[in-house]
């Protein structure tokens, strides 16, 4: 019993990284179609400059907000660079300009902060909480806390907003949401610096207890987005649920079955998705009628 | 209200527009007829600025606005209902209409979402369905209603009968003249030249880019080379 809920700790925990992922997908889905599969990069940013800032000196909240806001300066950069000229071009090419950008950005952090695996104090030490027989670290705690209150204020943001109500306005009819007034350039602007905070949060987060290297950002960006398929692509809910299942699967996939297929869990997720239900579990059926 | 003078428009390195001249005084209703192709959408899309434009000027209110951002333009109040009505599909029918009044957040909105159900009464039943799921006459209506939520004082209101049964027809254009009892001002493109003279006070006929003719509604209505081309009398 005990180890049962020690498998869902750790699946929870590493299920509310992957929830963040997911909703950093959700807003540049939900503002352009796009599935930015630099998503991934963005996590390990987070992790990777809080690292740097703190070893130079920085104390470690100011650490990570500086890290917070260069990641989604260098999401706004790569709107601007890569995706804005790109315009006019199908969805498909947009999507792997991401994957371009990713490669790109790997490479240059791998330049910048070496290749070596780096880690920094978690935030409120590392005595971990006995539970019924098991343990939770209190950094768990910190990243499903952040997961939830990120979730909470994207929800807010997209239903009780007009400004988010713009940004799903401009998925829909870029060209209405124009004729509306709605600047569209500044909706892209803002969907990547919200995307690239969120995953950069998720970095900070989870790095005291994942640890983190250049090379760690594709398994975040494609576990991900396995939960936000599973949630339905372009759904808040969807994607915190789809996030946490995803986590808890792969927990309990490495605890039960071998943790050799722990990775298998999440794309296996994936074919399943998209054989039986490839609207997800919230996904919108679209109603568009001619 | 808007001048437009020598106006074209390219798409890529074709030029689809070749110099149009057009003038919309205040509180007229004015439409521009012609042929499928004639460039008439071209010519509503460059006013909106989501075409650029690669000569001529457009003024508005005395404003030069030829090459202002699209975005700003409902805020001077000139708002367009587009060809195929372009309509949020994935939004409530409410949340359609809020999105028109985008640039404004004062009481108005409410009242005026209040005036648009009042003009639109199905729209009213259909508030919290999402659009995408009306019908073709309906998401016309609500593309219109969208556009006079944005204020306009001149409204550019693009093919709204297309597709449209007859009885549906009849209905939208009696509502586009009941808009000019509102003041406002609007310039009308339509294939359906009849429908559209029969409501408007002038209008111009436009062929291949160009102006070919342009007239008070009634002289035109009357003029035996429109009867035979584009009313088919």
């Amino acid at each position: 019993m005990s180890e049962l809920l020690q498998f869902l700790f750790s699946g929870v925990t590493v299920g509310a990284v992957y929830a963040l992922v997911a909703l950093g997908f959700t807003i540049i889905y939900n503002a352009s179609d796009v599935v930015n599969f630099a998503q991934g990069e963005f996590v390990m940013l987070g992790g990777m400059i809080t690292f740097a800032a703190h070893a130079a000196g920085l104390p470690l909240p100011l650490a990570a907000i500086s890290a917070i806001v260069l990641t989604a300066a260098l999401g706004v950069g790569m709107n601007k660079l890569a995706i804005e000229p790109a315009r006019g071009a199908p969805v498909v090419s947009l999507i792997i300009i991401t994957i371009g950008a990713s490669i790109f950005i790997q490479g240059a952090a791998q330049i910048i902060f070496g290749k070596q695996i780096h880690s920094y104090p978690a935030f409120s030490g590392d005595t971990p909480i006995g539970v019924a027989g098991a343990t939770i670290l209190p950094q768990s705690l910190w990243v499903i806390g952040g997961a939830v209150a990120v979730f909470i204020a994207l929800w807010l943001f997209f239903t009780r907003t007009l400004l988010g109500r713009a940004v799903l306005a401009t998925s829909n009819n870029r060209l209405a949401a124009q004729l509306v007034g709605i600047n569209t350039n500044f909706v892209m602007t803002l969907s990547f610096a919200l995307s690239a905070g969120i995953g950069a949060l998720a970095g900070v987060l989870a790095t005291p207890i994942t640890l983190t290297a250049y090379n760690v950002g594709i398994a975040f960006a494609l576990k991900g987005f396995a939960g936000a398929m599973l949630g339905g692509m372009g759904n808040p809910k969807g994607a915190l649920v789809g996030g946490f299942a995803i986590g808890l699967i792969e927990a309990l996939t490495a605890g039960y079955l071998s943790s050799t297929y722990k990775d298998a869990a999440a794309f296996v997720v994936i074919l399943a998705v998209l054989f039986f239900m490839p609207q997800g579990l919230f996904g919108r059926k679209s109603t568009d009628r001619v | 209200m808007l001048t437009v003078e020598g106006l074209r428009s390219r798409y890529g390195r074709i030029e689809v527009l070749h110099g149009i001249d057009l003038q919309v005084n205040s509180g007229e209703i004015v439409t521009v007829v012609g042929a499928n192709g004639a460039g008439k959408t071209t010519l509503l899309r460059c006013l909106s600025g989501v075409q650029p434009v690669s000569g001529g000027t457009v003024t508005f209110r005395g404003d030069q606005i030829t090459t202002l951002a699209a975005w700003r333009r409902p805020a001077r109040g000139l708002t367009q209902s587009p060809e195929g009505r372009q309509i949020f599909t994935n939004l409530s029918v409410e949340e359609n209409l809020r999105l028109g009044a985008y640039g404004f957040a004062d009481d108005r909105v409410d009242r005026d979402m209040e005036d648009a159900f009042q003009m639109f009464p199905i729209l009213r039943e259909k508030r919290n369905l999402s659009a995408g799921g009306l019908s073709g006459g309906q998401q016309q209506m609500l593309a219109m209603a969208r556009a006079l939520m944005g204020r306009p004082s001149c409204l550019l209101l693009d093919e709204p009968s297309m597709g449209l049964a007859p009885i549906i027809v009849s209905q939208i254009f009696d509502t586009v003249r009941g808009l000019k009892d509102l003041g406002v001002t609007v310039l009308l493109v339509e294939q359906n030249a009849f429908g559209a003279l029969k409501i408007a006070d002038r209008g111009y006929v436009m062929e291949t880019g160009r102006i070919i003719m342009e007239g008070a509604a009634e002289t035109l209505i009357a003029d035996p080379r429109i009867r035979e081309a584009y009313l088919g009398i």
